[in-house]
């Protein structure tokens, strides 16, 4: 049952959206998020709209896997949309009931947000959805490498990110094992009140945690049996090449910002 | 030929919390010689200290009195560590806890990163090591893809790409099915043959030890045996009363030989066993 579990959703593919440079996919989402935030109008919201249709497409991930993220978002959604929509008491009134009150610009204001947030989601999954977890962390720490000179950990980081990686199936599968196991012995994991429940997750943590020690200490080991030291004079199987469709894509992205700025303050 | 591993006298009991208790000693004054090119089980049974041994040939632990020498170097210098672990490579026992990366590849290439060998030469070591190992259609598989054997082959393929004198497999068959013991099995025995590596394999399974050219026998810390595998097991009284098994193979001619037939002692291939059988017919 936990092996739906996925983390970083990575859907395989050979799109030119999976071939971009991570490193450029990780600036470009940035560059996106400040586009969806930039521009007060429709109309920025549009081209932000045509920008994420279109990579979404270019993607060739179907649209339905987008919607998916959204779904664990919606609580989320409908109280922002909520908020916004009784909160905002300028405009011309729409409704009223007791004290609860909806005006029009209330209710453009909750519209726009739940576009917006809808069009980031949407756009920042398509960064874990077309890079593997593990193409993800290197570019991190390749982007964030100049911070080495002012001792930040960035190797550390980066490394400690890819064994976690590496090791949540096998954490997953140890699970299912100790689940099976505390089951055998007549533990009540999915049954029972919802205290006895948490008391029996107890019982499933322990041995997990006494596991993952056991293994991070062999781990450990083995690393500096094959000569583990540190992020000094490393150097790396993986070479991630930019090539001329990862700066088309940066300038692409650039002027659908450029263009959401003039928009913003020239249509007002 | 020149000796790979040197142990003299070997004394090694782990620090002991309470400072006035002597600590149990776990080896107790080992001497052993491994020449170049050579095949050794060490065998033992559980707590015989065997594994403990083998990771003072990797400089994991540090002999508390006496002396080891891999390679020429002394294990206790510490500046030399990475020397020494270069051409002396350690295979553990649980395959999930000795693989760093999500990408099989990747993994392979983990200790050639470490020591900044450059692209083009890493690219050609990772790809090498993999074929050996029979693993380069699963280069780019993530290793939770993997069975136990095949992870154990890339765990061997990231040692055989530091292209090490001496591989120490420290029980890489203990947790795997009989069809992932034969494929490590025959792996190692390959690359004993086709690279000339010297094995070290640390292991209690009888039909593992008789497949190498020496066999070492721990008990209780000291070594009780050391001989080719026909002379060892042909000791079947003396292997029984430190609690290890023999092959069934010779357990046979040792109760044949105890009812008074004439079979020779040093039979340990079913072959061999089924023609002596045979010559007693005639």
């Amino acid at each position: 049952m936990l092996r739906d579990i996925t983390i970083g959703q990575f859907f395989p593919g050979n799109s030119i959206i999976h071939r971009l440079d991570p490193r450029f996919k990780i600036v470009i989402t940035l560059l996106f998020i400040v586009m969806l935030f930039s521009g007060g109008t429709l109309l920025c919201l549009g081209i932000g709209a045509v920008y994420t249709f279109t990579a979404i497409f270019l993607s060739r991930i179907p649209l339905k896997m987008f919607l998916k993220s959204i779904k664990p978002l919606l609580p989320f959604l409908i109280i922002t949309a909520m908020l916004n929509l009784f909160l905002v008491s300028s405009g011309e009134l729409l409704w009223q009931w007791k004290f609860l009150k909806i005006t029009d610009e209330g209710l453009n204001i909750s519209i726009f947000m739940i576009i917006r947030i809808v069009l980031l989601i949407m756009g920042s999954s398509l960064l874990t959805y077309t890079t593997s977890p593990i193409t993800l962390t290197d570019a991190i720490e390749r982007l964030l490498s100049p911070l080495r000179k002012l001792k930040f950990p960035v190797h550390e980081l980066a490394m400690m990110m890819s064994i976690a990686l590496r090791f949540i199936p096998t954490l997953i599968e140890e699970t299912d094992k100790i689940i099976s196991a505390q089951k055998a012995r007549g533990a009540e994991i999915d049954t029972g009140s919802f205290i006895n429940r948490a008391r029996n997750l107890v019982s499933i943590l322990v041995p997990l945690f006494i596991s993952a020690f056991r293994r991070a200490d062999e781990l450990a080991t083995a690393m500096e049996c094959r000569c583990y030291n540190g992020g000094s004079g490393r150097t790396r199987l993986r070479q991630l090449k930019s090539a001329p469709r990862d700066y088309a894509a940066l300038a692409v992205t650039i002027l659908f910002l450029a263009a959401v700025i003039a928009a913003g303050k020239l249509l007002r | 030929m020149e000796n790979i591993i040197e142990i003299e006298n070997l004394h090694f009991s782990y620090a002991s919390e309470d400072e006035k208790e002597a600590a149990p000693e776990v080896l107790k004054g080992i001497d052993l010689t491994i020449k170049s090119g050579e095949f050794v089980a060490v065998l033992g049974h559980n707590g015989s200290g065997k594994s403990t041994l083998a990771k003072h040939m990797n400089a994991i632990l540090l002999p508390t009195s006496g002396k080891v020498t891999v390679d020429g170097i002394d294990t206790a210098d510490e500046e030399r560590i990475f020397e020494l672990r270069q051409s002396a490579g350690m295979v553990f026992q649980n395959p999930d806890n000795q693989i760093v990366s999500s990408i099989v590849e990747e993994d392979v290439a983990f200790a050639l990163e470490n020591l900044g060998v450059p692209y083009e030469e890493m690219r050609r070591r990772v790809d090498e090591a993999l074929k050996d190992v029979g693993m380069y259609e699963y280069r780019m598989h993530s290793p939770s893809q993997l069975s136990g054997g095949q992870k154990q082959r890339v765990a061997i393929a990231g040692i055989i790409a530091m292209c090490p004198k001496c591989i120490i497999l420290d029980e890489p068959t203990a947790m795997l099915d009989p069809k992932g013991r034969k494929e490590v099995m025959a792996t190692i025995k390959r690359m004993n043959r086709e690279h000339g590596i010297t094995i070290v394999l640390i292991t209690h399974y009888m039909d593992e030890a008789a497949q190498c050219g020496r066999i070492v026998v721990m008990d209780k810390g000291r070594t009780v045996l050391d001989d080719v595998p026909e002379k060892v097991f042909s000791q079947v009284e003396k292997l029984k009363s430190i609690g290890l098994d023999v092959p069934q193979v010779t357990e046979l001619v040792w109760e044949l030989r105890k009812a008074g037939y004439d079979v020779p002692a040093e039979i340990i291939t079913e072959n061999d066993c089924v023609e002596a059988i045979l010559k007693l017919f005639e």
